[in-house]
């Protein structure tokens, strides 16, 4: 549906459409309900995004508006994601075109399951954010560029201010937020941490 | 920031190095892997030409898409026995040790570590799945993971994480006749939120919580996560250690000692510091039922659903939403609500005193006209235990039906499901929307033996009048 990269490398800044999912709470079964599950692969669950609360709202819902179509920026309320760790949520919004949220708070997986897909999940004060997606279901075409290092998103004529804690941004700007390379390199601190873990030759079972 | 914690011994102990950008990188004592969430960590392990680091430390079971019914291979459902025949290829490939279906050690992950001695004080325990803070009742370090932490975990036994803040929930007095774990952990929700956890590792101490069995406790740290907190625990104790003691992983012998004593010196200790503490009164909690949405939404069973006047501001959106959807309106006693569909297990609430308790209720007594009442044991081994005690057939003469284990109807990835609008008392963990497996049904959480007796009288019923019979 959507012929963007997915994220590579660094992530300094992304600009693009916004779209606005309201509610506080808003949990990983919504995002993409368990049935989606049941697959080996990611490669097919852009369908499942909020696919039962679309069906609920009958064509209402902002990820069926036509003018939200090509967004790429969602943004969302609080403690957006909480509930199960399936990675399916994430991987089901990527795949429908989402490249950073903006939100209240997040929760704590879902936070770190984005993160380790170089997907940000940026922090805004309430007002900011009922701001912005005032500004994005008000004018949908209206472009959002993401500051990721500098922690803005603005519009043509206004910028707010946007928090992330210093290890993720730090992940997210140096590029290396997919870290299986770096953490497979400490071997010899691997044998190490090993070695002074009783349970693994002390009373070993 | 916490000092001398369990939390912060355990951590110290894992940390393999720091990361750019200030996350650590932690070793994994133990990995437990189902066929929901790892079969894209293998396929990306491939891509990227690793192999298994430490196959001897990663564990798996079948336990999200098993019918209840029939187990027989292959499944029913393509999409699952598609599901199950590549985390049996994977396993076979990597050296990995599978407890599949008929093994005897089958079962949903958070209930066959503990009862095999896999989850032991001390270690860092992570599973591709939220409710691994269950494993936090053993005073491991326990938390749930990605998908793409999976394949962290298979390449190189470790993973990068951000250090949690500490809060102790104290918890004095204790639970009074009727009132389990269930209850104790809905409550801490309903005061302190399903965010309020966020960003902490949930200490559970005091005397109630000491008073726990294992099985409580499991119940306990399991729902750490529901109020936003990815890691829950409690100190290793004579419980914990009465609890292991001769099963299948355990330490034996002169080794068994050994481990005691490093256990005991885990526990946090006088000189702990905590980021904050939350102190409850075990005593002033009823059984406890959700009303709404979150399970933060939860009331005592002789308490009516809040008005929205009765609520925070910031609550009332999510409380309109729910009372909609619910269909209950503000007010309302809890009490006395018809439901359709009784379910008993889950990683929550599936274990032998889970089952016994909600077996006192209904021995001699019958599911009520037009309910489905439906039991899945925990495990291969909860259900063998069961069975060996005549359980199966006092939920069979109530009217329940008495089913093969599996996640079941929590989350509904096999065939057991809410239909339409249906409602039902849940002894699971989670009543989101569609939950259940229907986009409308609905989810009442309560203890298993609530559930039960609900069941018999065909509406929410508080417990503790059956029970004084």
């Amino acid at each position: 549906m959507n012929p963007t990269p997915f994220p590579q490398g660094p992530i300094t800044a992304w600009s693009g459409r916004g779209v606005a999912v309201v509610g506080d709470d808003i949990d990983t079964d919504r995002i993409i309900p368990a049935r989606y599950l049941k697959c080996v692969t990611f490669d097919h669950l852009a369908a499942g995004a909020f696919a039962d609360d679309r069906s609920e709202q009958a064509g209402a819902h902002p990820f069926d508006l036509e003018q939200h179509r090509d967004a790429s920026i969602l943004v969302v309320n609080r403690n957006f994601g909480c509930g199960s760790s399936r990675e399916h949520a994430p991987q089901a919004l990527i795949r429908r075109g989402i490249r950073a949220l903006i939100g209240e708070s997040f929760a704590e997986i879902f936070f770190g399951n984005c993160l380790t897909l170089g997907v940000p999940c940026l922090s805004g004060s309430h007002d900011d954010v009922a701001a912005l997606q005032a500004l994005v279901s008000r004018e949908p075409t209206t472009v959002l560029t993401i500051d990721v290092a500098g922690l803005t998103v603005a519009s043509t004529d206004q910028q707010w201010s946007l928090q992330l804690a210093e290890g993720p941004l730090s992940a997210l700007v140096s590029g290396q937020w997919d870290g299986t390379s770096q953490l497979v390199a400490h071997d010899a601190e691997l044998r190490a941490t090993a070695a002074r873990l009783p349970y693994l030759h002390s009373f070993a079972a | 920031m916490s000092a001398d914690t369990l939390y912060d011994k355990v951590w110290d102990l894992h940390r393999v190095a720091e990361l750019p950008g200030g996350a650590s990188q932690l070793f994994i004592g133990l990995h437990l892997i189902h066929e929901v969430t790892s079969p894209q960590a293998f396929a990306a392990l491939q891509e990227l030409g690793l192999s298994v680091r430490h196959p001897e430390r990663t564990v798996a079971t079948v336990d999200h898409i098993v019918p209840t019914t029939s187990q027989a291979r292959p499944f029913a459902d393509p999409l699952a026995e598609e599901m199950l025949a590549t985390l049996e290829a994977n396993c076979a490939e990597h050296g990995i040790t599978l407890h599949g279906i008929g093994s005897g050690r089958q079962g949903i992950v958070h209930v066959i570590a503990p009862e095999l001695g896999l989850t032991q004080p001390g270690m860092t325990v992570a599973c591709g799945d939220s409710h691994t803070s269950t494993h936090g009742a053993f005073g491991a370090i326990a938390f749930g993971i990605g998908t793409s932490q999976v394949r962290d975990v298979l390449a190189s036994q470790s993973l990068a994480m951000g250090r949690l803040k500490v809060r102790r929930i104290l918890v004095e007095g204790s639970l009074r006749p009727g009132v389990h774990a269930k209850d104790l952990i809905l409550h801490v929700i309903r005061r302190l939120g399903v965010k309020g956890g966020v960003g902490h590792a949930y200490e559970f101490a005091g005397p109630a919580i000491e008073a726990l069995s294992m099985e409580e406790r499991m119940t306990l740290c399991n729902m750490a996560i529901e109020g936003g907190a990815r890691v829950g625990y409690v100190n290793p104790d004579a419980v914990t250690f009465a609890y292991l003691q001769g099963r299948p992983a355990a330490p034996q012998g002169e080794a068994w000692e050994r481990a005691v004593a490093w256990w005991s010196s885990l526990a946090s200790g006088p000189a702990a510091v905590f980021d904050d503490e939350v102190v409850f009164d075990a005593a002033a909690i009823s059984p406890t039922v959700t009303w709404g949405i979150t399970p933060g939404q939860a009331i005592g069973v002789d308490e009516a659903v809040p008005r929205p006047e009765e609520l925070e501001e910031g609550e009332r959106a999510i409380a309109a939403e729910a009372y909609r959807y619910m269909d209950l309106e503000p007010g309302r006693p809890i009490a006395g609500v018809p439901v359709d569909v009784c379910f008993i297990g889950s990683c929550t609430n599936g274990r032998l005193s889970d089952l016994r308790a909600a077996a006192a209720v209904a021995r001699g007594r019958h599911v009520a006209p037009g309910i489905k009442a439906f039991v899945v044991p925990g495990s291969e081994q909860v259900a063998a235990a069961a069975e060996a005690e005549g359980l199966d057939l006092v939920f069979r003469e109530a009217g329940f039906e008495w089913r093969e284990p599996g996640c079941s109807m929590c989350l509904a990835m096999n065939p057991d499901r809410l239909e339409g609008r249906q409602i039902s008392a849940s002894s699971s963990n989670r009543n989101f929307k569609g939950r259940q497996g229907s986009a409308t049904g609905r989810t009442l959480l309560m203890s298993p033996a609530m559930v039960a007796a609900a069941a018999v009288r065909g509406h929410v019923t508080d417990v503790r009048e059956l029970l004084n019979r």
